[in-house]
């Protein structure tokens, strides 16, 4: 007889989502499915709110990730208000930005490798899950755990400093930035007391590269097979090619290195990219037009944006990267475990540039905001932690919203991530007698390979029939209701 | 010349003028009494009820109270912070409050009485009226939503003619906030921004500035509601 197993709710992601899988009667796997079960509507209900709104109103969507959904509004309202892209700010209003966002990714980027990813790799995925958590890894690796504690800590510091608060701030506005850094806040963050300063981070970031690095060589086999399949790779990178989360051109590559989107100018990017809505997913499936549906489809986060990029332009992440790229012999690299690498290189950059930003006199400069000719339309891309975060937003000649759409970066990973548990859950699964607590949790450990905020990435609104079906103990339809 | 009288609030004896309202006799003497609808140099309205203080025995505005010698008032005891803080959750339900992403979060005093009282759930139903937004001003948003018919801006926003740019619309369960579209038209930036500063809550906003003033220079940042008022305490 045919099974379906679900696991639900996914542990150790942000948000809500459950997987349905599929067996037949010789329990094959015949299909499983990521469906994201929350519901947002953040397109909808800011229409009509005055348009500085947006990037306060907007980065409530999400309490881990914020100051992305707040930097990516205000680009996008940058280009309204007449400030232009990139370097149309002041250098003050562009580098507290740049900082805002650093730190950011410095906070995320630990949250997701020490609280979430860790207790995988640490106490193994077929530990037991009552100490397969962070309490676990508190017990087990004590100095560990603090050290990312503390790192999620100093970039939460970080965000207190630029955005006014460290969670849901309102630092960016459209033209620019609503405070400089005071020298007060700069020495707290460049020369704190040990170990809350800017070059114990640098140190602690890259010993959480050498961590993963030596699992890595414990577990090769195990990392190298697990989801591993080609893909295209999207993200920014600065024009020069550098990898930079905070502004660049859209790049794509396939999955050996050629170039299928040739940093193009993203208030482009609706003639380069479609959504397709499913009946299954409040989340959305993005694709690349000109490649269709089928073959469209693209990763982003660390992994795409290590692929994408040709450099790192911080001398230790950079090492770092060459190493990196060296493994797959310059070509992208698509081992679906390996975006934890490369989310710690990324860690490691953040914390070189926050060190940058922090020596820069144009941080205590009062020179804020800039504002030119008023337009009624704006895109704004940035690399947020889990990968591009697009924006766009219309409106009217009073100010008023009248369109926005989002395209959340955990959307952009949806057909990735769908790919990854239908292809664990088979490798895993197929033809077993029981099914194993250690075999589900690898299908979690494909989905947080990712780091998906699903709470952000659901806004299929008014595009998605609601379909509900009613069924009886014996399988028969009681009730059927669609909108 | 005025009359010097004494009076009492909480049982404590205090010196005031004769004929000045309760709430600034109150206030000269390092006593706050919650306002929200009344504000220095108009004539009071006793609209809001927040100021509800006993008199005598007798509830009272203390806001349009005159003082007189001998009066015995009362305003902190149990009875009257939960009859404000009634009011603090009728003003909140009967609106569409949404404080994480209002510019005035900070600088709200409806806001700040909430946190004063301590109101966490409110007691009563949410309304959940539908109002309109009015942006047609090119200097004012107007959000509905939040007004709480205080009358600030009625009795204070006026042009070199004594005219009112704001005006009630409609009676009842109906009323509403509005702004006269023509003088709009003509509104300066610094009246635009009076107008923002004496709204109480978020209704009144200064169009393209929003959020320029950053965290923790808010006017209850470091200081909560009152506290200007009572650290004056003789």
């Amino acid at each position: 007889m045919a099974q379906k197993i679900t696991i639900e709710p996914v542990t150790r992601v942000e948000g809500h989502g459950k997987v349905t899988i599929h067996l037949d009667s010789k329990m094959n796997v015949q299909q499983t499915r990521l469906h994201i079960v929350e519901f947002r509507g953040f397109e909808r209900f800011v229409q009509g709110r005055p348009y500085w709104e947006a990037p306060v109103l907007v980065q409530r969507l999400c309490g881990i990730c914020p100051v992305s959904h707040h930097l990516a509004a205000a680009k996008a309202l940058d280009v309204i208000v007449g400030a232009g892209t990139g370097k149309g700010l002041t250098a003050t209003g562009e580098k507290m930005r740049r900082l805002m966002h650093y730190g950011q990714m410095f906070q995320s980027h630990a949250l997701h490798f020490f609280h979430l990813s860790s207790p995988d790799f640490l106490l193994g995925y077929d530990a037991d899950p009552a100490i397969r958590n962070v309490v676990g890894v508190a017990q087990k690796f004590p100095e560990l755990a603090t050290q990312g504690v503390l790192m999620r800590k100093f970039g939460q510091e970080v965000i207190n400093f630029t955005a006014g608060k460290k969670i849901h701030g309102t630092g960016a506005i459209p033209g620019g930035i609503n405070k400089n850094l005071s020298i007060e806040e700069r020495d707290f963050l460049l020369k704190g007391d040990d170990p809350m300063n800017v070059d114990k981070m640098i140190e602690w970031a890259g010993d959480a590269v050498n961590l993963f690095k030596d699992y890595y060589m414990q577990n090769r086999e195990f990392v190298d097979n697990f989801a591993h399949f080609p893909s295209n790779h999207l993200s920014l990178v600065r024009e020069d090619g550098a990898l930079d989360f905070y502004h660049g051109v859209m790049r794509a590559v396939d999955s050996e290195g050629n170039r299928v989107l040739d940093d193009v100018d993203y208030q482009d990017y609706y003639k380069h990219i479609e959504e397709e809505v499913k009946n299954w997913s409040y989340m959305k499936f993005p694709y690349m037009k000109h490649l269709g549906k089928d073959k469209g489809w693209y990763r982003v986060g660390p992994l795409a944006r290590l692929n994408c990029c040709d450099f790192i332009p911080t001398p230790k992440a950079q090492k770092e990267f060459e190493a990196f790229r060296a493994h797959t012999n310059g070509k992208p690299n698509n081992y679906c475990l390996h975006t934890h690498w490369a989310r710690l290189i990324e860690l490691l950059h953040s914390a070189e540039v926050i060190k940058e930003l922090l020596e820069d006199p144009d941080l205590q400069k009062d020179d804020l905001v800039v504002k030119g000719k008023k337009g009624n339309e704006g895109v704004g891309l940035i690399e947020a932690p889990r990968g591009t975060l697009f924006h766009h937003y219309k409106i009217n000649d009073d100010d008023q919203i009248t369109m926005a759409n989002l395209i959340v970066s955990t959307t952009n990973n949806n057909e990735p991530m769908n790919r990854s548990v239908n292809m664990v859950s088979k490798n895993m699964m197929t033809g077993k007698a029981v099914i194993t607590e250690p075999m589900k949790n690898a299908v979690e450990v494909a989905i947080r390979a990712y780091d998906p905020c699903l709470s952000c990435a659901t806004h299929a609104l008014g595009k998605m029939p609601l379909d509900i079906k009613l069924y009886g103990p014996d399988d028969e339809e009681l009730d059927h209701y669609k909108s | 010349m005025s009359e010097k009288v004494k009076f009492t609030i909480d049982g404590k004896e205090f010196e005031g003028t004769k004929g000045q309202f309760i709430v600034d006799a109150a206030a000269e003497n390092g006593v706050y009494i919650p306002v929200l609808c009344h504000w220095k140099d108009v004539t009071p309205s006793g609209s809001c009820r927040i100021c509800s203080v006993k008199v005598n025995g007798r509830f009272m505005t203390a806001c349009t109270t005159p003082l007189e010698d001998g009066m015995e008032v009362e305003s902190e005891t149990e009875e009257i912070q939960d009859i404000r803080k009634a009011i603090v959750e009728m003003l909140f339900v009967e609106g569409n409050h949404f404080c994480p992403a209002c510019e005035k979060s900070g600088d709200c005093d409806l806001q700040g009485l909430g946190y004063r009282y301590q109101m966490m759930v409110p007691r009563f139903p949410y309304a959940f009226e539908r109002r309109e937004l009015d942006a047609a001003s090119p200097k004012i948003f107007l959000e509905k939503n939040r007004c709480i018919f205080c009358k600030r801006c009625i009795r204070m926003i006026k042009d070199e003619q004594g005219k009112s740019y704001f005006a009630f619309k409609y009676r009842g369960k109906d009323l509403e906030i509005s702004m006269d579209k023509e003088l709009a038209k003509n509104m300066s930036e610094e009246l635009a921004q009076e107008a923002m500063d004496i709204c109480p809550v978020g209704a009144i906003l200064r169009k393209e500035v929003g959020f320029a003033k950053p965290i923790g220079t808010r006017k209850y940042d470091k200081m909560p509601i009152g506290s200007d008022v009572e650290s004056s305490q003789k």
